[in-house]
C-alpha cells in the first residue's frame, strides 16, 4: 500500500506586518513558518492505514524551496518513509501548485493521495481538488473517516452543521483530510533525529502554467466598525465586560 | 407559467445552485445577490434528480433564467456536478461561474478550474469591476490581511464565494425556464446515506449568553476553570473547533461552519483567533466581546468590544466579579 501525502509549509504572521514595496505581498521578514496543521492529520491517517495494511510506504511531497523541507522533516519524524520536494520559488496559486505536484505524484502510482482540506495561511481549499482534476483521480473533499476495501473506500464527508455524508469512492483516489479525523502522534526525539537521515529527493516542477489569479494589492483590513478596544489591565477589562454583559442581558 | 428558451445563449454570470435534501441552500440566493452587485442578472443552473421541484426556490429577483439539469442522483456527488458544470460551461460560455465556498463545491470546483484552465479564486467575499477587469477580494495569512486580486489573461473565471458575504436575494422573479441535457459518464464517489451530527443534552443555539473558548486555553486541564466561570456568569460554555478535534469537548458545543451557528445576545470569545469557519458560526451574535493576546487576531474584525489581554488573567478577574 502506497500513500502519497501532499504537505505544505505554511506562513504564520505575528503581531506586526509590513508589506513589500509593490504592496502585493507581506514582507517575508515578518513571517514564521510551520507545517500546515491539516497535514499532520493527513500524515497520521496515512501512517495508520499503511500500518493496518501490514506493509507499504508513506511518501510526503511538497512544493517549495529548501526551507520547505523543515515541514517535510516533521512528517518524516512522525514516520513517513521518504519525501520528494518539487523545487519552486515565489508565489504560486493552488492550481499552479497542483500542476507542480501532478507529475511527481502520478509517477508514484499511489493507492491513495492525501492532501489537507486547506492550508491555515491561504485557506483556499483548492490544491487537493485541483490535483485530483489534473490526475483524473476520483476524489472526496473534507474526509473525517476512511474505511478501505478492495478497489474502493467508504469515507465520511463532513458537511456544514456536522451532518455526515457517507460516500463510496473508487480507489486509487485523492482525499482531502479534515482535522479531528485522528489524533496525530508526537515524534519522539529519536524519530526526529532519524528523520534527518531519511531521503528527500528534489525534482523540477512540471509546467506551472499561467496563474489563475494575481494579487493587485495586499493590505490590513479595517477593523470592524463598532470594535471598541477595552483599555487597562485584566481587572479593568473584566469590569467592563461585566458591565457590557449585564447591560445586554437586562 | 414560465417561458421556455430554445437556444443556448452565452451568459455573463452562471450560478450553480446548491441543495440538500430537497431544499435550496441559502448560499445559492447569496450568489444571485453577488451577480446583482456586478450589475448582471444571474442564470441559475439546478443540477438535480428533479430540478423542477427546486426551481421555485430560486425564482427570485435578479434571476433571469433557470436551467434545469436532470441527473440520476438524488444528492450531490462530485463527478456528477463536475461533468454537469463542464457541459453547462461549454454550452453557455459564461464569463463568470459562481459557486459557494462550501464543502460540496470544494469537491468539484477546483478540479474543474484546473482542468479547464479557468481563472480561479476561493473564499471571495467582495467583488467589483474596474473598467473591464473583474476584481475580487479575499484574505491571506490566516485572515490577518486582505488582498484585491485580478485575473489577467482569463476570459472565464470560476469563483467560490464565502457564505453570508452577500444577503440572499429575495422577491419574485420572472425567470425564463431552460433545460440542458447532460451526459454523466459515471460517478466514482457515490452518496450512500447521511448520518446526523451527534446529539446532546446541551443546545448552544438556544443560549442567550455564550462563553466560548478556543486554542488559547492551552491544555485540557485548563478547561474546568472556564466551565466554572461560565456557570458563575450564567453563560453556556461553547468551543471552537480545535478543542473538539483534540477530543476535549463534544461536537455539540462547537461553534462554527462544521458545528453550530449561534446568535446569542452576548458572545464572549476567550482565546479564539477567529478562523473563517469559526466566524461563520457566530458573527451575527448580538454583542461580541473578544479577548486575545494577538492584536491582529481576525476575531477583532467582527467583535464589538475587544481586549488584547491574557484570557487567564481576565478569567481570574471575572471570577471575582460574578
Amino acid at each position: 500500500m502506497k500513500i502519497v501525502v501532499c504537505v505544505k509549509q505554511v506562513a504564520v504572521l505575528g503581531d506586526e506586518v509590513e508589506f513589500t514595496e509593490d504592496e502585493r505581498d507581506v514582507d517575508p521578514d515578518y513571517l514564521d513558518f510551520a507545517l500546515n496543521e491539516w497535514d499532520t492529520y493527513a500524515t497520521e491517517e496515512a501512517l495508520r492505514l499503511v500500518e493496518a495494511a501490514g506493509s507499504g510506504e508513506v511518501v510526503v511531497v511538497s512544493v517549495g524551496d529548501e526551507d520547505a523541507e523543515d515541514a517535510m522533516r516533521r512528517c518524516l519524524a512522525m514516520g513517513a518513509d521518504r519525501g520528494i520536494r518539487v523545487e519552486a520559488e515565489g508565489w504560486l496559486d493552488p492550481i499552479q501548485v497542483a500542476r507542480a505536484l501532478a507529475e511527481v505524484v502520478g509517477s508514484e502510482s499511489p493507492d491513495l493521495v492525501f492532501a489537507g482540506v486547506q492550508s491555515s495561511d491561504s485557506v483556499q481549499a483548492a490544491t487537493g481538488g485541483a490535483l485530483a482534476g489534473l490526475l483524473d483521480l476520483p476524489s472526496v473533499a473534507v474526509v473525517t473517516k476512511i474505511e478501505l476495501a478492495d478497489g474502493k473506500a467508504t469515507v465520511h464527508r463532513e458537511l456544514e452543521g456536522g451532518l455526515v455524508d457517507v460516500v463510496e469512492v473508487d480507489t486509487p483516489a485523492l482525499l482531502t483530510i479534515q482535522t479531528g479525523i485522528n489524533e496525530p502522534r508526537y515524534a519522539t526525539l529519536r524519530a526526529i533525529k532519524q528523520a534527518e537521515e531519511k531521503e528527500i529527493d528534489v525534482r523540477k516542477p512540471g509546467e506551472l502554467g499561467e496563474p489563475s489569479y494575481r494579487v493587485r494589492k495586499m493590505f490590513v483590513p479595517p477593523k470592524g466598525e463598532g470594535a471598541e478596544m477595552l483599555d487597562g489591565g485584566a481587572a479593568e477589562v473584566a469590569q467592563r465586560i461585566k458591565e457590557i454583559v449585564q447591560e445586554r442581558l437586562a | 407559467m414560465r417561458l421556455k428558451r430554445a437556444e443556448s445563449e452565452p451568459v455573463s454570470i452562471l450560478v450553480i445552485a446548491e441543495h440538500l435534501r430537497g431544499q435550496i441552500r441559502p448560499i445559492t440566493l447569496e450568489l444571485v445577490s453577488a451577480a446583482k452587485d456586478l450589475g448582471e442578472p444571474a442564470v441559475v443552473a439546478v443540477i438535480a434528480k428533479d430540478p423542477a421541484s427546486l426551481a421555485d426556490q430560486v425564482d427570485v429577483e435578479g434571476v433571469s433564467e433557470i436551467v434545469a439539469v436532470k441527473v440520476d442522483e438524488e444528492e450531490f456527488e462530485n463527478d456528477v456536478y463536475r461533468q454537469a458544470v463542464e457541459q453547462l460551461v461549454s454550452d453557455r460560455s459564461p464569463d463568470i461561474v459562481l459557486v459557494g465556498f462550501t464543502i460540496n463545491a470544494m469537491g468539484f470546483a477546483p478540479g474543474l478550474a484546473a482542468k479547464l484552465e479557468l481563472g480561479f479564486a476561493s473564499d471571495v467575499f467582495a467583488l467589483r469591476r474596474d473598467g473591464d477587469d473583474l476584481v475580487a477580494e479575499r484574505a491571506f495569512y490566516g485572515s490577518k490581511v486582505n488582498a484585491e486580486i485580478e485575473f489577467p489573461g482569463h476570459e472565464r473565471v470560476l469563483l467560490m464565494i464565502r457564505p453570508t458575504s452577500w444577503p440572499p436575494a429575495e422577491g419574485d422573479g420572472a425567470a425564463v425556464e431552460a433545460e440542458l441535457d447532460v451526459t454523466v459518464l459515471g460517478s466514482h464517489a457515490r452518496h450512500l446515506e447521511f448520518q446526523e451530527a451527534a446529539t446532546s443534552d446541551v443546545d448552544i443555539t438556544t443560549a442567550d449568553f455564550l462563553l466560548s473558548v478556543g486554542r488559547g486555553v492551552g491544555e485540557k486541564e485548563n478547561l474546568s476553570q472556564f466551565e466554572v466561570l461560565a456557570e458563575r456568569m450564567g453563560a453556556t460554555l461553547s468551543v471552537s473547533r480545535p478543542l473538539v478535534d483534540q477530543g476535549w469537548m463534544p461536537s455539540a458545543r462547537q461553534v462554527g461552519q462544521s458545528g453550530k451557528t449561534v446568535k446569542p445576545k452576548v458572545y464572549l470569545a476567550l482565546g479564539i483567533s477567529g478562523a473563517v469557519q469559526h466566524l461563520a458560526g457566530m458573527k451575527t451574535s448580538g454583542t461580541i466581546i473578544a479577548v486575545n493576546t494577538d492584536p491582529e487576531a481576525a476575531i477583532f474584525n467582527v467583535a464589538h468590544y475587544g481586549a488584547v489581554a491574557d484570557l487567564f488573567e481576565v478569567a481570574e478577574e471575572l471570577d471575582k466579579l460574578f
